[in-house]
């Protein structure tokens, strides 16, 4: 049964994602035609399309390609590999159940070897899906915990709430990579410049635009880190607890799975800044859940409290 | 002049006949579909048993007789015709599983037994299954009953003989609906 608004929402994030791929597009495009123009000499007209042009090319090339193979993209970045039919039978039997009572296509299973308890889903449709348990939870939870999680993974798939988290989870993690080699390459570009003096006019050119580059990153960081709280807003972790809830009918399940996860000290290897957003439970600890700008999940005790409020 | 307008009156009554009765034949098919699903759980559940009495067999000497009673409930659930007949077959096997399955609970060598733990987990899935399915099917039939026994469908269905279809009832214990509010 589709919950209340489910239509709504999923016309929602179908919406969000077009005007992500656009927005990148746009500044893309913008930041490449300002640097063609900043090198285009007295004619910056030319160089500035140009660059534009192969600005606007690139993102559309990143949309696309996080649109098609996003899933593949997150499950490879998260070390995760495909769950064997045979040798997994309870997992794959606790998701066919699931499918059964959601009339969802079956997604890819697949497994992160972590001890740390955490699950999550992609892709961009229900028919293009897959979701990603780690060792831990399988090791850690009872069958019916098992069950609440990945009804919560499949109602964020029912909702195409996992087109939204992909996209913008490829784009973070991009980001994020680029920044981390940025910050790399200008630390060793310090003592790389002083051997070659001789070259100094062409590095201190390069220097220059990698500053550019730098900057334009560090004001959309913020920017991009609103972007995600939007893509977990607490709305839909809880209208995915509660479908979840509602597809299995056993919320107490679920409840006690998010109390075991919150008390797991172990934290994530493979989560980063890109994908921390997909899992169930924020996976890289150390953050107070609460408060402040990388708060992408709701508080977990108030999550099962409402859980808990079902029965 | 007149023949006209009863040409017409007619095929526009035929149009709607003809509407209706797809329509009714359309619901029908789902109940069918969602009856067919079920079928093959409980089909998959009847297969798994033999395997099971034959795994318990060596470690319960004593239990025969419980033994005996999921043998007699399975032949009946396989030979029960019709849906409710069917339900209250199944609810009887479903019992008597869970009864030896409490038993298995005194016989620590055969609950580690590995044949015994696929079984477990296969039986509990399957059970999964169907209760899911029957969620579905019971859907299916309440829309294809209310379409069936609402004016002016409900001429058309006596026409042409659709019946309505029986609920797959769910034994006493079962999993509450979760009331959800958003």
């Amino acid at each position: 049964m589709p919950a209340t608004g489910m239509y709504d929402l999923i016309r929602a994030n179908k919406r969000n994602s077009w005007l992500l791929v656009m927005v990148l597009c746009l500044i893309l495009a913008a930041v490449a035609g300002a640097g063609g123009a900043y090198f285009g000499g007295n004619d910056p007209l030319p160089s500035m399309l140009v660059f534009g042009m192969i600005g606007l090319g690139i993102a559309m090339i990143g949309g696309l390609t996080s649109y098609f193979m996003g899933a593949e993209m997150i499950m490879a970045v998260s070390r995760a590999h495909l769950a064997d039919e045979a040798d997994q039978r309870q997992l794959h039997n606790v998701l066919e159940e699931l499918c059964i009572a959601s009339g969802l296509p079956k997604p890819k299973l697949y497994i992160i070897e972590d001890n740390a308890p955490n699950a999550f889903a992609c892709g961009r449709d229900p028919q293009h899906s897959a979701v990603a348990v780690t060792r831990g939870l399988m090791d850690k939870l009872s069958r019916n915990e098992l069950q609440g999680v990945l009804a919560h993974e499949l109602s964020h798939i029912q909702n195409y709430d996992i087109l939204f988290a992909t996209m913008i989870g490829i784009l973070v993690g991009s980001i994020a990579l680029l920044c981390d080699m940025l910050l790399r390459s200008m630390r060793w570009g310090v003592g790389g410049r002083r051997r070659s003096s001789d070259e100094r006019s062409g590095g201190g050119q390069a220097q220059a635009l990698l500053l550019v580059v730098a900057l334009v990153l560090m004001i959309l960081a913020p920017l991009f880190a609103q972007i995600l709280q939007l893509a977990v807003s607490r709305q839909r972790e809880y209208l995915a607890d509660t479908s979840g809830a509602k597809m299995t009918r056993d919320p107490e399940s679920l409840a006690r799975a998010l109390e075991k996860i919150a008390a797991d000290p172990e934290p994530l290897a493979a989560a980063n800044r890109g994908t921390q957003h997909l899992y169930i439970v924020n996976p890289l600890k150390g953050l107070s859940e609460t408060q402040s700008w990388f708060a992408t999940h709701p508080p977990l005790r108030e999550r099962i409290a409402r859980l808990r409020a079902l029965t | 002049m007149s023949a006209i307008v009863i040409l017409v009156i007619v095929v526009v009554l035929a149009i709607i006949v003809i509407g209706m009765y797809n329509g009714l034949v359309r619901l029908r098919n789902q109940v069918q579909n969602a009856w067919a699903q079920i079928d093959v759980q409980l089909k998959r559940r009847h297969d798994l048993i033999p395997n099971l009495v034959e795994t318990v067999k060596g470690y319960m000497k004593y239990e025969q007789e419980t033994l005996e009673k999921v043998i007699k409930a399975r032949g009946a659930a396989m030979t029960a015709q019709g849906v409710a007949a069917t339900a209250q077959a199944e609810n009887q096997l479903t019992s008597t599983l869970k009864s030896l399955f409490a038993l298995v609970e005194n016989y620590p060598d055969l609950k580690a037994n590995q044949n015994m733990l696929q079984l477990q987990e296969e039986l509990t899935t399957t059970e999964n299954r169907i209760a899911f399915a029957r969620q579905h099917f019971n859907d299916s039939v309440m829309t294809f009953n209310t379409a069936l026994q609402t004016f002016p469908r409900n001429i058309i269905a006596g026409m042409f003989g659709f019946k309505a279809s029986e609920f797959f009832a769910a034994a006493e214990a079962e999993r509450e609906p979760v009331k959800v509010q958003f």
